[in-house]
C-alpha cells in the first residue's frame, strides 16, 4: 500500500469497524425503539437524531472533552487499555459510532416496525423463544432494513470529515483518514493528489449506493 | 381436560371480563358481534395478552395469574385471521418452522399435508398463494406445532364461499382427525352452525349464553347479537346427489330426503342445513299441489307460545331431526295444535338460502 493509499485504507477500516459496532449497538437500540410503549421512547429518538443535525464540529467538541483523559470517561479507558482515545484510531472509531448512529438505527427501527408484532406472534404461538423469534423471523423480514443500515453508515462514516478532525486530529497511519488527506491536499495545493482521492471516493460510493439500489429493485420479495 | 379462564381486561369501548370452563373437546364456537372481546378472549387465553389479569388456567397448569406462562410454552396453536405464514420461508419453510419448535405429539406430517390437501403447494412462495391456501396452510403449520389446543380466531372471514365450503369440513374434523380440541372464534352463525359442538355467545365483554350447538341456535333471544341471527334448527345430512339440470343438490338427513338450491360440493360431502323457524309451515293434512318441495311428517314435541306477541315457537319431531317453526298463535288456535298433535312441516327448498349453508357469503 503506498503512502498516498494509506489515508483511503484508514478510512475503510475505520468504516468497516464503526459498521460492526454499529450492528451490534444499533440493533437493540433499534428493536426496542421498535417495540417498546414506553413515555421516554420519544426522548431516546431524539437524542439518537441528534447527530442528524448537530453541526459535526459541535459533536467533536464534546466527545473531545469526554474522551480527554481528565475526564472520568476518557481516564476509564486509559486505566483499562493504556491509551488515550484523543487522536486515536479506536476514539475515532467511537466518535463515528456516535456520529452514524442515527444512519444505523432509523432504517432498522422502520424496518423491524414494518415486521409488526403479527409475525412474532404467529411464531411464538408455534414455540419460539423471543431470542428465537428474533433472529429465525424478524431479523429475515428486516433484511432490507439492515442492507440499508449498513451502506448508509458505511458510506456516511467513510465521508466523515468534521468529527474526525476535531477529534483525531491529522496522524498519518492513526487518524488521516481520506477526507482529511484530501483538505490537506488542497491547503497544500497539490490538486493532482486531492483529484484522486475524490475520484477514488466518488467511485466507490457510488458504486456501493449503486448495488445497493439494485439489489433492492431486483430481490424485493426477496429482502422484504 | 379443560381450559379454565377467569379473566379482566380493559378494552376500548368495554372490559372483557370473562370467567369460564372451556371443555377442551371438539369445537368450541366463541360467537358474538364483531367488537364484544372474542378475539380478545382468544389471544388472553393464547399468552399475547399478558396485561390481563386474572387466572387461566390449563388441567390446573398455570398460565395466567400469579405466574404468567410464555405464549411459546403453552404449545396453544393460533390460526389468525389473516394467516401470517413468514413471508421470508416457503410453504414448505413454514412448516418445517413449527416442526421444529414442536413439543412432544403423534401429528403426522404426512397426514397434516393429506388432510388440508397441501402437498402440491409445497415448494410454493407465500406470495403466490390464494386465501384458502393461505389458510389451509396456516392451519397445517399449526398442526405440526403438536398443539394440545387449536385456537381459531375468524380464519374464514376473508375467504369466498367456495373457499370456506371447503375448509369448514375440514375444521369441523380437526378434533376427531387430529385429536386437538378447538376453540374457533366468529361472528357469523352459519360457520357456528357448520363447525360448532358447542356454542359460548358473547356480548359487551361477556358470555350471556353457552350451550350445545343445537339448543343455542333454537333460541328466540339470540337475535339481538347479530343482525343476521333467527331462531331455528339445524339438520345434519351429507349430500345425495346434484341435479344439474334443475340445479338443485339432494340431501339426506337421517334417510330423509331433502332438497335445496344447488350446492358446490361433491356428493359425500357432511353437511349441516339450518332451517329458520321462520321458513317453516305446518299442516294438519299432507297438502297437494303445492311448490313447496320438503314435506315432513312428525309429531308436536314442543309448543310455547310468545307472551304479548303474535308468534309462538313449535318443535315438531320428524324422526331424525328437530325441526322448529314460528307461526301465529292465531294458527295455533284454528288449528288446534298442541303438543303431541301429528302435524306436517313445510319447508320451501329455496329457504335453504345462501346464508342458512355452510361457508355461505354473508350477504
Amino acid at each position: 500500500m503506498s503512502a498516498e493509499l494509506a489515508p483511503l485504507w484508514l478510512s475503510l477500516r475505520l468504516a468497516f469497524f464503526t459498521t460492526l459496532a454499529l450492528l451490534a449497538l444499533g440493533t437493540p437500540l433499534a428493536w426496542w425503539l421498535a417495540m417498546t410503549r414506553s413515555r421516554v421512547k420519544p426522548v431516546i429518538e431524539a437524542v439518537t437524531a441528534l447527530p442528524l443535525v448537530l453541526p459535526p464540529t459541535v459533536l467533536g467538541f464534546y466527545l473531545l472533552i469526554l474522551f480527554s483523559p481528565n475526564s472520568a470517561f476518557g481516564g476509564f479507558f486509559l486505566s483499562l487499555t493504556g491509551q488515550t482515545l484523543t487522536f486515536s484510531f479506536m476514539g475515532l472509531v467511537v466518535a463515528s459510532v456516535i456520529y452514524s448512529l442515527p444512519f444505523m438505527v432509523q432504517p432498522l427501527q422502520s424496518a423491524f416496525e414494518g415486521v409488526g408484532r403479527g409475525p412474532l406472534e404467529a411464531a411464538a404461538s408455534l414455540g419460539a423463544s423471543p431470542l428465537d423469534r428474533f433472529f429465525s423471523v424478524a431479523s429475515p423480514l428486516a433484511l432490507r432494513g439492515y442492507i440499508t443500515g449498513v451502506v448508509l453508515s458505511f458510506a456516511h462514516t467513510l465521508g466523515e470529515f468534521g468529527v474526525v478532525l476535531m477529534v483525531g486530529g491529522n496522524i498519518p497511519g492513526r487518524t488521516k483518514v481520506i477526507s482529511i488527506a484530501i483538505y490537506e491536499n488542497v491547503e497544500t495545493l497539490d490538486y493532482a493528489q486531492a483529484h484522486w482521492l475524490s475520484a477514488i471516493l466518488m467511485g466507490f460510493s457510488f458504486a456501493v449506493l449503486l448495488l445497493v439500489f439494485t439489489v433492492n429493485r431486483r430481490f424485493p420479495v426477496k429482502v422484504i | 381436560m379443560s381450559v379454565s379462564v377467569d379473566v379482566r381486561l380493559p378494552r376500548e369501548g368495554f372490559t372483557l371480563e370473562v370467567a369460564y370452563d372451556f371443555a377442551a373437546q371438539g369445537v368450541t364456537a366463541l360467537f358474538g358481534p364483531s367488537g364484544c372481546g372474542k378475539t380478545s378472549l382468544l389471544r388472553v387465553i393464547a399468552g399475547h395478552e399478558p396485561n390481563a389479569s386474572g387466572q387461566v388456567k390449563w388441567d390446573g397448569e398455570q398460565w395466567q395469574g400469579n405466574h404468567f406462562l410464555a405464549p411459546h410454552l403453552r404449545r396453544a396453536g393460533y390460526v389468525f385471521q389473516d394467516a401470517r405464514l413468514f413471508a421470508h420461508l416457503n410453504v414448505d419453510g413454514n412448516l418445517r418452522f413449527a416442526e421444529k419448535r414442536a413439543g412432544a405429539g403423534d401429528i403426522l406430517r404426512q397426514d397434516v399435508i393429506e388432510g388440508l390437501g397441501i402437498g402440491r403447494l409445497l415448494g410454493r412462495s407465500v406470495a403466490d398463494l390464494s386465501g384458502g391456501e393461505r389458510q389451509r396452510v396456516s392451519i397445517a403449520r399449526s398442526l405440526l406445532s403438536q398443539p394440545r389446543l387449536m385456537l381459531m380466531d375468524e380464519p374464514l372471514a376473508a375467504l369466498d364461499l367456495r373457499a370456506k365450503a371447503g375448509i369448514l369440513p375440514l375444521i369441523q374434523s380437526l378434533p376427531r382427525r387430529f385429536g386437538v380440541p378447538v376453540i374457533y372464534v366468529t361472528h357469523a352463525l352459519d360457520e357456528v352452525a357448520q363447525v360448532a359442538d358447542h356454542v359460548v355467545t358473547m356480548k359487551a365483554g361477556r358470555v350471556i349464553a353457552q350451550g350445545p350447538v343445537a339448543a343455542i341456535l333454537e333460541r328466540p333471544d339470540m337475535q339481538g347479537l347479530s343482525g343476521r341471527f333467527e331462531a331455528g334448527s339445524i339438520l345434519e345430512g351429507v349430500i345425495a346427489s346434484h341435479d344439474v339440470e334443475m340445479h338443485l343438490t339432494q340431501v339426506d338427513v337421517g334417510g330423509l330426503p331433502f332438497e335445496m338450491p344447488y350446492l358446490d360440493a361433491p356428493v359425500g360431502t357432511p353437511l349441516r342445513l339450518r332451517v329458520r323457524a321462520r321458513d317453516v309451515t305446518l299442516a294438519t293434512k299432507r297438502p297437494e299441489g303445492i311448490s313447496t318441495r320438503n314435506i315432513l311428517g312428525g309429531t308436536i314435541v314442543r309448543l310455547e307460545p310468545e307472551p304479548s306477541t303474535a308468534f309462538a315457537e313449535v318443535w315438531v319431531d320428524v324422526g331424525p331431526a328437530r325441526v322448529q317453526a314460528r307461526v301465529t298463535q292465531a294458527a295455533v288456535r284454528d288449528l288446534a295444535l298442541a303438543e303431541g298433535s301429528d302435524v306436517f312441516a313445510l319447508i320451501k327448498s329455496v329457504s335453504f338460502d345462501r346464508r342458512a349453508l355452510p361457508g355461505a357469503k354473508r350477504g
